[in-house]
């Protein structure tokens, strides 16, 4: 069998800032030649830095785990590294994921992202003194936490949230909520109150209008408006 | 004196609940005055006045009313919180849009039991 290698290339509006030289961002447009053996976006991205040194972009393990080269792709946020380069319709529209400021091209700086992460202890919380071995959990209180645990913390789902577009400092996110639903559903866990109360707010749980845009963009197919149903499942089961 | 940014106002899952609630009283009213309608013999001004003539019909209405204003309540004081930003401008709004309610919730009582 042989292999036809067909010369692609392939065509793209990127969005360009450097606020050192520029007054304003502007989109470049630039073609890359592609090899045969490209085949996620993040290949054409590194071909295109080749050709292009001033571009700049995140980038690490080029495998879906770190979460680094989270963008938005054609409108839609996911990671270049996970998106086939030949099921995007050209000329591919890249910008820098929504709502976070800029620091340089499709850099963005995720400072309130993280402190959004931070805010819900993103810890086991246990003051009983540990056993002799580690903490058991029987395999279907493990089980509890698949679906959770999985998140790189990319941004995708929260920069995809107008919710966290309008109250980045105030509305947890759903990437945060993912991880707060990912504590609170951890049997060894004990500050399952405390959790609760830290998100029984206006703003920090409750500005989620469950419109979803989180679970339609997650790379890793998870779903952040299940674990905040959950969450509010479980404010009402106290409540009541 | 530095900015602080305060959250943890303990109202948020009540008023989320409420609002499940309002609707749910909404929808079954919705569908009972539908019935309720339909199995009118004509459609004239006797025929309303006797459709509103009962207590109960007068509840479930003022019911139907009060759920719609806090419901609305509810949403228009999220949508105030996301797009207005000054405090001041705010509770502003806020006081106006409660007090329009509360006025309106007079006035629907006033209606169904003058009918």
């Amino acid at each position: 069998m042989t292999i036809e290698h067909i010369a692609r290339t392939a065509n793209f509006r990127i969005y360009r800032y450097d606020p050192d030289k520029d007054a304003a961002p502007y989109m470049q447009e630039i073609s890359v030649e592609l090899d045969p053996t490209d085949r996620k976006l993040l290949d054409a991205l590194v071909r295109l830095k080749s050709k292009d040194d001033s571009l700049s972009f995140r980038r690490s393990c080029r495998e879906g785990v770190c979460g680094s080269d989270a963008m938005n792709i054609n409108g839609k946020n996911g990671l270049a590294c996970l998106t086939d380069i030949d099921s995007l319709p050209q000329p591919i529209t890249l910008r820098p994921l929504p709502g976070l400021p800029v620091i340089r091209d499709l850099i963005v700086d995720m400072t309130q992202f993280f402190k959004q992460y931070h805010s819900i202890k993103p810890y086991v919380v246990n003051n009983t003194p540990p056993p002799e071995r580690e903490r058991l959990q029987s395999p279907e209180e493990r089980e509890e936490l698949n679906g959770l645990y999985e998140c790189i913390l990319c941004a995708c789902c929260s920069t995809a949230c107008p919710s966290f577009w309008w109250n980045p400092d105030k509305f947890v996110g759903p990437a945060g909520l993912l991880a707060a639903y990912r504590f609170i559903a951890d049997t060894r866990d004990e500050e399952t109150n405390e959790r609760l109360d830290n998100l029984e707010d206006p703003y920090r749980l409750f500005r989620c209008h469950t419109i979803m845009n989180c679970v339609d963009v997650c790379p890793k197919s998870l779903n952040p408006t299940k674990a905040i149903g959950k969450i509010k499942e479980l404010m009402l089961s106290r409540a009541v | 004196m530095v900015k602080r940014l305060v959250v943890g106002a303990h109202y948020g899952f009540g008023d989320w609940l409420l609002q499940r609630l309002t609707a749910v009283v909404m929808a079954l009213y919705t569908v009972m005055f539908a019935i309720r309608l339909s199995m009118l013999t004509s459609y004239d001004v006797f025929a309303w006045y006797d459709l509103f003539s009962s207590g109960m019909m007068r509840f479930a209405t003022f019911l139907f009313f009060m759920s719609l204003f806090y419901h609305a309540w509810v949403g228009v004081r999220d949508i105030f919180m996301d797009y207005v930003k000054p405090i001041s401008v705010r509770l502003t709004l806020h006081a106006v849009v409660a007090f329009l309610l509360l006025g309106y919730a007079g006035w629907a009582a006033q209606i169904l039991w003058r009918l």
